[in-house]
């Protein structure tokens, strides 16, 4: 467990903990839980379902910000994916669906692998070119009409239960367990970090730096797509225009949350995931505060900068007290 | 010399374009739709031309689609709702936006920030700042308004060179004689090259950030203005995107996203091909626009996959040579 939630967490929990104080403040209500139909309902679960997608995105988009990369194109290939999911949903069974578009989110990702281990090409301009023909194919897919299914076995991905927890937590539950046995039960993650932290180095040390490069952009489209599948799944439909929109900023700003530099390096799931549970929790707060949604976007602005400047190498900043803290502990 | 080649193959591709085009539908070849491309594109060339500094310099800035947005809403909430005379309204946005990109620059430089996150902070507060002013549409009334919208030079054949193209040609005009002529231009090329260098020759690297991120804002704030008269509208949702339209422009035109190469120029013929693809796709009637988006995305990949093969073959014989020297 401490090589999944390393000690440097504290931050994030401590954040995390006086959002809900706040948000616990702004609705009483907030903690409530009341079982329904064999499913949990109330405004902590509503949080963890709705922030499913980023805590999705965020799983790949950590990976790939730990090499040194970054992924603009996840929103697109969510679009993307979805519309496959939903376009299938009533002609073909769950496993082709779920087949088909989480087959086409490794596509993607292969293909900006592809463009950044094999062209060498600077990752926030390789993800750029699927970032703005994706919609494009979203909609190409969908042939710009919003989509929708009444297949109950994907709608069930969007809106079922498993054990009274939502199936969407219950999936980005099972992808982390699985990211992190895969990354950290190996040596894996430490050679992802070793690309992240220096590239050539790593390279003449024998780390098969390509090889980790491409497969951490594959593992950030599948996860994309898993996104996406869900996105359409709790909407009973695909809208390639507005599908996983801006997502992908939410995403790095989770994962920035979350203490991963993005000059590579270091990284931590359980944190990314928190960051995009963090995000998530701000966003219901301040429709529970009454106030209009479009003060989220300033709010975040806020967020980012302050995580930002304590990330800043300049500053030693809260890492640096937090540090200090911790050697002058007995 | 080195940056000729690139914005040659983008103006291959613009004029072979045209000419397919053209063959397709004669009626293209025409000035009046010219002119209706150069009036449709008005503020995406301008906002280009700020973005073609950004990227040489080495950097990008996202938040120029919002700071659009921001400024149609504070202009058009300040001559309707406030009363403000239009044109201390311009000044006070113009104002607002080249701080706003100052200060963004200056957190760049001050903390060592990318520029890629700093602008993303940017884009979301300029995006809220401008829901914050309003959600909805404001139509803009004032008269001013309509003069500028009537104004038009005739070009032969019937186009029309409309007052805010005419202001677009005007930027890139003066925004390429700002970057091959001057010491300021000559700084942003050093700068993307390597700032180590840069500093090491002299180049006072701060200052040069905080006004290159200016700039683009600045031009962010004109091309919103622009924007707002081509709409006669303020709404907060404008815009929305235009900061990936113009990055491409941008590629599109040969500029080196890695920064240190690259022309204002190029962008403009980039903008020009967004356009003409935008304009082709009209013309068809059967195609759907989110071909502009695929066929974008594919003359990105094409022009990336180019600079990258060009960078190759340039450091080859460079490497020779000074293995020879030596």
């Amino acid at each position: 467990m401490t090589a999944l939630l390393p000690r440097r967490g504290l931050a994030q929990i401590l954040a995390l903990i006086v959002i809900l104080a706040v948000d616990r403040v702004v609705s009483p209500q907030f903690f409530d839980l009341r079982l329904q139909d064999g499913r949990l309902f109330g405004s902590m679960i509503d949080v963890l379902n709705r922030g499913t997608p980023v805590a999705l995105l965020s799983l790949g988009m950590v990976l790939v910000i730990a090499t040194r990369g970054i992924d603009l194109s996840v929103g697109a290939v969510m679009a993307i994916c979805g519309a496959i999911a939903a376009s299938l949903a009533d002609s073909h069974g769950l496993p082709v669906v779920l087949a088909a578009a989480l087959g086409a989110g490794l596509v993607c990702g292969l293909w900006n692998g592809f463009l950044v281990a094999v062209l060498g090409m600077q990752p926030i301009v390789a993800t750029l070119i699927l970032m703005v023909a994706g919609r494009g194919i979203a909609q190409l897919i969908t042939e710009g009409r919003i989509v929708t299914f009444t297949s109950p076995d994907l709608v069930w991905l969007g809106n079922g239960a498993i054990l009274g927890v939502p199936v969407p937590v219950a999936i980005a539950l099972g992808m982390l367990i699985l990211t992190g046995a895969v990354v950290r039960g190996s040596a894996l993650g430490l050679l992802i970090e070793a690309t992240g932290g220096n590239a050539r180095a790593s390279e003449l040390a024998g780390v098969g730096t390509r090889a980790m490069i491409l497969a951490v952009y594959v593992w950030c489209g599948v996860c994309a797509a898993l996104a996406g599948v869900i996105a359409a799944a709790d909407i009973m439909g695909a809208d390639a225009n507005n599908s996983g929109l801006w997502l992908e900023l939410d995403a790095i700003l989770a994962v920035v949350i979350g203490g991963t530099s993005l000059f590579g390096g270091r990284f931590s799931l359980v944190l990314a995931v928190l960051g995009a549970l963090i995000i998530q929790t701000m966003n219901t707060g301040i429709l529970l505060s009454g106030y209009p949604p479009e003060f989220n976007l300033l709010v975040k602005a806020v967020v980012v900068l302050a995580v930002l400047l304590l990330q800043s190498p300049k500053l030693s900043g809260f890492a640096g007290i937090m540090a200090r803290l911790r050697r002058t502990k007995p | 010399m080195k940056g000729l080649p690139p914005v040659l193959i983008t103006a291959i591709v613009l004029v072979a374009g045209f000419a397919l085009c053209a063959m397709q539908f004669p009626n293209i070849a025409s000035t009046r739709v010219v002119g209706n491309l150069l009036t449709d594109n008005a503020f995406l060339g301008i906002v280009a031309t700020g973005m073609t500094f950004v990227i040489i310099s080495g950097g990008i800035d996202l938040s120029v689609g919002s700071v659009i947005g921001f400024t149609t809403v504070f202009v058009a909430l300040a001559i309707e709702r406030w009363g403000v005379p239009p044109l201390v309204a311009f000044v006070a946005i113009l104002a607002l936006s080249a701080a706003f990109g100052a200060a963004m620059g200056a957190v760049i430089h001050v903390f060592d920030l990318p520029p890629f996150i700093v602008t993303l902070a940017g884009m979301f507060l300029a995006r809220g700042a401008g829901f914050l002013l309003s959600t909805e549409s404001v139509p803009i009334t004032a008269p001013v308004y309509s003069t500028v919208s009537d104004f038009a030079l005739r070009m032969p054949g019937g186009g029309r060179l409309t007052a805010i193209a005419i202001i677009m040609l005007v930027i890139v005009i003066g925004g390429a004689l700002l970057l091959q002529l001057t010491r300021f231009g000559a700084n942003v090329y050093a700068l993307g090259g390597s700032r180590a260098t840069a500093s090491l020759m002299g180049v006072a690297v701060g200052k040069m950030t905080v006004k290159i991120y200016m700039l683009s804002s600045l031009l962010a704030g004109i091309a919103g203005i622009v924007f707002s008269f081509y709409t006669s509208a303020g709404y907060s949702l404008s815009a929305v995107g235009v900061e990936l339209d113009s990055i491409a422009a941008v590629v599109i035109g040969g500029t080196l996203l890695t920064g240190g190469q690259g022309s204002v120029i190029g962008t403009f013929l980039g903008v020009l091909i967004q356009g003409l693809i935008q304009t082709y796709i009209n013309f068809d009637g059967t195609l759907s626009s989110w071909w502009t988006k695929i066929a974008t995305g594919v003359l990105l990949f094409a022009f990336i996959a180019l600079q990258q093969g060009l960078v190759a073959l340039a450091r080859r014989p460079v490497a020779k040579r000074a293995g020879a020297v030596s």
